[in-house]
């Protein structure tokens, strides 16, 4: 791939990217959370299409059309969350959408021809698993398996693998790496996508480093070490310019009062570790991680949104009972989730309506809205937070996210809360919205709330937040204050 | 007025021009309170339909609750000689109490809407043909409480009293509905009910609680017309209604989807199901057509408004 770019609405995903594979190489691909490495892939996957750079297959150019044409070129893609149909069994699996047929006008399904190529695929990479187990049966590491078989099916020569040992136990991912190397003796070229930095110095002949869309590097084999790594995805530079900016502001003489405590809640995705964090009045901390690490889970967990299954509470030292958002928000504890569209806004209601959503009966007597009265609460908190749009009475839906996301913050903005966390408040919002953004956080906190900022975005967690907790698979791996929190530290945290 | 309530208003003029004009009977006073007399009886429980299809739920038990709360009405006034308003306050009870029956078992079992109203559909009906042993039933000349039958039969100021008490009723609805805080949430809930239960909104209660509205106002038209055919089979009456009260919403602008309608749309939807039946009869088409006449009728309007909708759309581009 040759100077490959992609820019979406308000960002340059990828920006004259250059990558390679040889046949029976396995390359991995590194970078921090929207570095470009998934868009690249998506690319190659046909997905995506590029604005421009060209793809060269065997040397003869060509143009990847589709997810169909890929397969076509023998490129076959397993992502993170593993697209299998759960009804179906094994070999329905494999070969869903190019199942064997009987010969003969019906054209019925041939299941015996199906079972046998599939149990054939399977031994192949040495996967004991009956062709007939139903796929809802297995674990996610035989899965992963099947969907190996499954781009074996499609004789895959190019393998491109997205996080697949994000949900694997050790063992189970030493038997992958197994297969791995199985493959690409026989010559298949693999592209290996992983943030564990560990596993790369163990499986890849090279890595390619991405940062910021752009080739930050590549390391040979040899040369694969995990501080090189961390060096390459957050780059040199970051290090000098971040410890000039603005230190803490210390209050001078007055002890820090703690207002929210998170005390050794475990959530339903890591069930077996406890996290804790501290957060004090007027304070931003960061958390950062990498995705997966359990940082939303945790912020759901408290907000009463996702299960806690054990662990407090407490704001301003008193245990809190939160068992719905709406206990949370009763007590002060706001969240602006990360799935804007999906679960903050309403999309195909108003901006006022969105506005005044968990406070509407603020404006009603006996039930029935005043609606002068909401209508003059929202035109304030728009025009407080400079929301842009026509009206206030236009669909959240026509807005940009940016806008979109200050509608969600308006909404607790109202409630005076004494503690919010934001979840990735600024992804895919545009760097004018995106500052506005932060200077709203840094008000909250200045206002005395406790302010949590859960960002993938590094930058933004050193520029932003007072303190850093960091996270990784479910645990708090270390909160590090503002002289120490440098991209280089929180990156060597979050890999661990 | 949405564009929506405009499209099916002005639908229902052109039918009712077209009918004013094919039939000089459709305008005649005794018609009109007949079609209106249907109007009210039928619009008071598609409103209560149309709540929880604004939940992007759907309630098929209709029909049998009428049936149902029918036999019982007969036997507590007929054979038990309860109090008219006794009677009256324990049918709106029923009515309600299973309509929050249905609300718990969609919101904190989590069953799908379609399969428990459903099951009430069969189960109601089952009921009401067990406890009448499949004998039709009625209340005879109703000595005692004559007042009950002019809520069905009776008149105020030559308005039937069905349209008059839909009158009530849908002023109430539409306060609810659009004006509430309550229906504000509804509306949140049918359109993104993930994003509601982030903004603090008892997702479940609200949920309920439109079952139960549901109820209540089934209880309400199977009151009325109880009273109104003085006869209730058990095994037919009612049979269909939950199919008009869903008709109804959809075509007076709610999404199955959830999130959308508006009380005078499902009005109007009401009023358009019951003149279409009026014109098979006054234009001597056979009775037997006349729900492919609703049918017909129905797709064809929902055809042109995804085709408008289209164009407009297309129009942007």
């Amino acid at each position: 791939m040759r100077a490959i770019a992609k820019r979406f609405p308000g960002v340059v995903a990828l920006d004259r990217v250059d990558f390679e594979i040889a046949r029976g190489e396995i390359v991995a691909l590194v970078g921090e959370n929207g570095a470009g490495k998934s868009t690249l892939m998506k690319i190659v996957a046909g997905v995506h299409r590029p604005d421009s750079g060209e793809i060269r297959l065997d040397g003869a150019a060509v143009t990847i059309d589709g997810p169909g044409g890929a397969t076509r070129f023998g490129i076959a893609v397993i992502y993170q969350e593993l697209e299998m149909i759960d009804t179906l069994d094994v070999a329905g699996n494999i070969f869903l959408g190019r199942e064997p047929r009987r010969a003969g006008p019906l054209r019925l399904l041939d299941r015996g021809r199906m079972e046998q190529l599939a149990t054939e695929l399977l031994s192949r990479i040495g996967a004991a698993i009956a062709p007939r187990t139903s796929v809802s049966r297995l674990s996610t590491a035989q899965q992963q398996l099947v969907a190996i078989a499954r781009a074996l099916s499609v004789d895959a020569r190019i393998l491109i693998l997205d996080e697949p040992t994000a949900s694997l136990g050790s063992e189970d991912a030493e038997r992958l790496f197994g297969v791995l190397h199985e493959l690409r003796a026989r010559g298949t070229a693999i592209v290996y996508i992983s943030h564990r930095l560990a596993e790369i110095e163990i499986i890849a002949d090279r890595a390619v480093v991405l940062r910021d869309g752009r080739n930050a590097g590549t390391l040979m084999r040899s040369e694969i070490r995990r501080d090189r790594l961390v060096q390459l995805m957050v780059g040199r530079t970051l290090e000098s310019e971040y410890a000039s900016r603005r230190a803490a502001p210390a209050p001078a003489g007055e002890p820090r009062r703690p207002r929210l405590q998170i005390d050794r809640v475990r959530t339903a995705r890591y069930p077996r570790v406890e996290a804790s964090l501290t957060v004090y009045r007027g304070e931003v901390l960061g958390i950062a991680g990498l995705i997966g690490a359990g940082r939303s889970e945790l912020a759901e967990a408290v907000c009463g949104i996702g299960p806690r299954l054990s662990g407090r509470v407490l704001l301003d030292d008193v245990p809190l009972t939160i068992a719905t958002p709406r206990d949370a928000i009763r007590n002060g504890i706001c969240l602006v989730p990360e799935d804007r569209r999906g679960r903050g806004v309403i999309g195909a209601m108003s901006v006022r309506e969105n506005i005044t959503l968990p406070n509407l009966a603020a404006f009603a007597r006996l039930g029935l809205v005043n609606r002068r009265a909401e209508a003059a609460a929202a035109r304030e908190i728009a025009a407080n937070l400079t929301v842009k749009a026509t009206s206030i009475d236009v669909a959240v839906d026509t807005l940009s996210g940016g806008n979109q996301q200050k509608v969600v913050l308006g909404r607790w903005l109202a409630l005076g809360p004494r503690a919010i966390l934001f979840d990735e408040p600024t992804q895919g919002v545009d760097v004018g919205a995106k500052a506005e953004i932060h200077r709203l956080i840094r008000r909250l906190a200045d206002e005395g709330a406790a302010v949590v900022l859960i960002s993938s975005d590094l930058e933004e967690i050193v520029a932003e937040c007072d303190r850093v907790a960091v996270m990784h698979d479910g645990r708090v791996t270390g909160v590090l204050d503002r002289p120490h929190c440098t991209p280089q530290s929180i990156m060597q945290l979050a890999v661990a | 007025m949405t564009r929506k309530d405009a499209v099916i208003a002005l639908l229902l003029t052109v039918l009712c021009a077209v009918m004013a004009l094919a039939s000089p009977q459709f305008l005649s006073v005794p018609n009109l309170q007949n079609v209106s007399r249907l109007v009210g009886t039928y619009g008071i429980f598609s409103i209560g339909v149309g709540f929880v299809i604004v939940t992007g739920g759907i309630d098929l038990s209709v029909g049998s609750m009428c049936a149902l709360l029918g036999v019982l009405l007969s036997m507590m006034l007929v054979e038990w000689h309860w109090p008219a308003t006794v009677a009256l306050a324990a049918a709106l009870i029923i009515g309600a109490g299973l309509g929050a029956a249905h609300g718990v078992l969609v919101t904190r079992l989590r069953l799908q809407p379609f399969i428990v109203t459903l099951c009430g559909l069969l189960l109601y009906r089952g009921a009401a043909r067990y406890i009448a042993r499949d004998s039709t039933k009625g209340f005879g000349t109703g000595e005692g409480f004559e007042w009950v039958r002019l809520l069905a039969s009776g008149s105020l100021g030559g308005v039937p009293m069905p349209f008059v008490l839909l009158g009530i009723v849908a002023v109430a609805a539409w306060l609810l509905l659009h004006r509430s805080v309550f229906g504000r949430h509804l509306v949140a809930i049918g359109r993104n009910e993930e994003a509601a239960r982030y903004a603090g909104i008892r997702t479940k209660a609200v949920v309920a609680w439109a079952y139960v509205i549901s109820g209540a106002l089934t209880a309400v038209s199977a009151i009325i017309i109880a009273f109104y055919t003085n006869s209730i089979s058990p095994a037919s009456h009612g049979n269909f209604y939950e199919l008009y009260a869903i008709a109804a919403a959809v075509v007076g602008g709610c999404s199955l989807r959830g999130g959308e309608g508006s009380i005078a749309g499902i009005v109007m939807g009401a009023a358009l199901l019951q003149v279409l039946r009026n014109l098979v009869n006054l234009l001597d088409i056979p009775g037997s057509l006349d729900f492919a006449v609703m049918g017909a009728v129905i797709l064809l309007g929902a055809m042109a408004d995804q085709i408008v909708a289209w164009r407009s759309r297309g129009a942007e581009r």
